[in-house]
């Protein structure tokens, strides 16, 4: 994706310099101009960003992180003091790692199934798979909780993990579906006809291709778990996830620790990122 | 099952794995939404419940007894099993259940278990009562999904064609912000848009702030606690949910197609309007369905950054809910939603006409 690209991009911004019809002082104006707004999107995009991590640094007058008041560490050297915010982020914690597995297994074997073989049925299946993405969260989420109200399930641990397997799901097929479409699968043929037996082949060849579409996915799945707010909302009863608890503080106090977190996990998205970023460069130059 | 037995020709359905496979998913998918759902109870549930057992049995062992093709027929049937039963159960069943929710009626105020009536009076409620929080989501969300685009477009048109080696490291730009959580950046935006904030200051400093009130955007020289707030919250929520279709669109075109446009005299626009934009356009079908879907039943925005007189359907359906426990109308506003948002999807295709969603 990246190699291949780079030349007749350049190419393309030659022929656009080599257009005749517009003067050249207007063409230059269109250009900075097109970038300027590109630059102002992602102004836009990390302005909270900004704020976030600044007011982690923040000392508060009162119950509420929102006016700036003075430079202090001490959040950042007592990040877990508030321990209901803790709590509820290991148990956002805990349900992201077993909804992300179930969904993780049940999406690779849908996508599978989809870019694999042919078969009767496929087209329906795909709508079929698209829906709980067109259905808006709340919609998902009242009727869940009316069929568990229906037939008397607690709330709890495992309704939330349900509710967020069921969002994954599509997420899941459909990003490592697309990861695995242009796979060619006759490279298996080819292993086996030099004799490797069908565990060989799956081991050496078909998993270590499919395996970053995958952990593409189960890391996506992993962030909408982590993150979910409206469907875990409808079906929590008195389970607490991270977003709940803030939610609910919101109104009483806004701690700085929640920032703290909150930049905390950003650190380990972007580690993550660097990390895979590496392990990629590393494969390619191999 | 009855379109498996109408294709038969030579065996019978029930042995031939190009229709056993079907059968089964279909089988056991209405099956489960049987169970789920409560079409049926009792010994008549456990009965229904064992004959789905079976049914996976059989074709377990019609796939084993028949050898390497039919296996091969069998196998997508099998890994689409699991997915068929979750969704089934945990998507099907209770939309299902929703509708028989919201057919329901309420005895008293204090009836937390509503029986099945026809009662279409819940519908008759949510659209009267409620007709201007529906006006307001629709209309929310599909100017925050214009500004998506306004914004997105561009954007995901430089990575992809100006970002040269960094390409990646820009998109990975865009998507970074949305490791923090949703709650937490809807928080910050209350920072950066309140009355002493920053955003408000840099409009006073340059004058714009008379501009921005004629023009309804501010009111009284606030901009937190406004309609304006909520779209902009809304349209910053779901930003790359727009540009990482358009630039997978854009990343897919061959630029060779822009230098042949060129080539036969066509202008730098000419060829935008003419090669790029309709090359690109599945991407902004795929981005408008996934921000305006998802804009049009939230309601952190409205709640965070707007006032009582900006509440969306989410609101109202969260507020019926789970605070008044009036699951009959909360389920009646979901499906007003769902229904409208369908119809809106279904002419938005007509007129976009593209089929590949993912």
């Amino acid at each position: 994706m990246t190699a291949t690209a780079t030349p007749p991009a350049r190419r393309h911004e030659a022929v656009i310099e080599g257009a005749r019809t517009a003067p050249a002082w207007l063409r230059k104006v269109g250009r900075v101009s097109l970038v300027g707004w590109a630059v102002f999107a992602l102004v836009y995009l990390f302005a909270p960003i900004f704020v976030i991590v600044l007011f982690s640094f923040n000392k508060p007058k009162g119950n509420f992180n929102l006016v700036w008041q003075e430079f202090t560490l001490d959040n950042w050297l007592n990040p877990f003091i508030e321990t209901e915010l803790t709590d509820a982020l290991v148990v956002s914690l805990r349900i992201a790692v077993i909804s992300t597995v179930i969904s993780t297994v049940i999406g690779t074997l849908i996508a599978l199934a989809l870019t694999r073989y042919r078969f009767k049925g496929a087209e329906g299946f795909n709508l079929f798979l698209v829906l709980p993405l067109t259905t808006p969260e709340i919609v998902l989420g009242s009727a869940l909780a009316t069929l568990f109200l229906d037939n008397n399930v607690d709330f709890g641990y495992t309704t939330v993990i349900i509710a967020h397997v069921l969002f994954q799901i599509s997420f899941v097929a459909l990003t490592v579906r697309a990861r695995i479409r242009g796979f060619d699968w006759t490279l298996e043929d080819a292993a086996m006809d030099l004799g490797a037996a069908p565990w060989r082949v799956f081991r050496k060849v078909t998993f270590p291709l499919v395996l970053p579409g995958i952990l593409a996915a189960a890391l996506l799945s992993f962030a909408l778990s982590i993150d979910d707010f409206i469907i875990t909302f409808f079906n929590a009863g008195s389970l607490i996830t991270f977003p709940l608890q803030i939610y609910g503080a919101s109104r009483v106090k806004l701690p700085p620790q929640i920032n703290v977190l909150a930049s905390m996990i950003l650190i380990g998205a972007l580690a993550l990122m660097g990390i895979g970023a590496l392990w990629k460069a590393r494969r390619e130059r191999r | 099952m009855a379109t498996a037995a109408a294709a038969g020709s030579r065996a019978a359905w029930y042995r031939r794995p190009d229709a056993l496979g079907p059968a089964l998913l279909l089988g056991t998918g209405v099956g489960i939404v049987a169970l789920g759902a409560g079409w049926v109870s009792g010994p008549l549930a456990v009965l229904l419940a064992a004959a789905l057992l079976a049914f996976v049995v059989y074709v377990v062992v019609v796939a084993i007894a028949g050898g390497p093709g039919a296996r091969k027929r069998l196998a997508p049937y099998g890994l689409l099993q699991p997915g068929t039963l979750w969704l089934s159960l945990f998507y099907l069943a209770p939309l299902w259940a929703l509708l028989v929710m919201s057919l329901s009626t309420k005895d008293g105020r204090f009836d937390f278990d509503p029986s099945f009536a026809w009662d279409f009076s819940n519908y008759r409620t949510a659209l009267t009562d409620f007709g201007p929080q529906f006006t307001r989501s629709f209309v929310y969300a599909g100017i925050a999904t214009l500004l998506c685009i306004a914004l997105g477009y561009p954007l995901a048109y430089v990575i992809a064609f100006k970002g040269g080696r960094n390409k990646n490291l820009l998109l990975g730009l865009v998507v970074i912000p949305f490791f923090t959580s949703y709650l937490i950046r809807t928080i910050a935006w209350q920072i950066l848009l309140a009355d002493e904030g920053p955003v408000v200051g840099v409009l006073e400093r340059f004058g714009l702030v008379s501009l921005l009130e004629a023009l309804n955007i501010m009111e009284n020289g606030k901009l937190l606690n406004t309609p304006a707030a909520v779209i902009g919250g809304l349209t910053y929520n779901f930003l790359p949910f727009m540009v990482l279709p358009i630039y997978v669109s854009l990343e897919k075109i061959d630029v060779r197609l822009v230098d042949a446009a060129k080539d036969l005299y066509a202008t730098a626009g000419q060829a935008f309007r003419k090669v790029v934009l309709p090359l690109s356009l599945p991407g902004v079908f795929a981005g408008t369905l996934l921000t305006f879907i998802p804009a049009s039943g939230d309601f952190i925005n409205a709640e965070f950054l707007g006032n009582p007189n900006t509440t969306m359907i989410g609101n109202s359906i969260q507020n019926q809910f789970l605070e008044q426990l009036n699951y009959p109308l909360a389920a009646a506003m979901s499906f007003v939603l769902m229904i409208v948002i369908t119809i809106a999807v279904v002419i938005y295709t007509r007129l976009l006409g593209t089929e590949d969603l993912a």
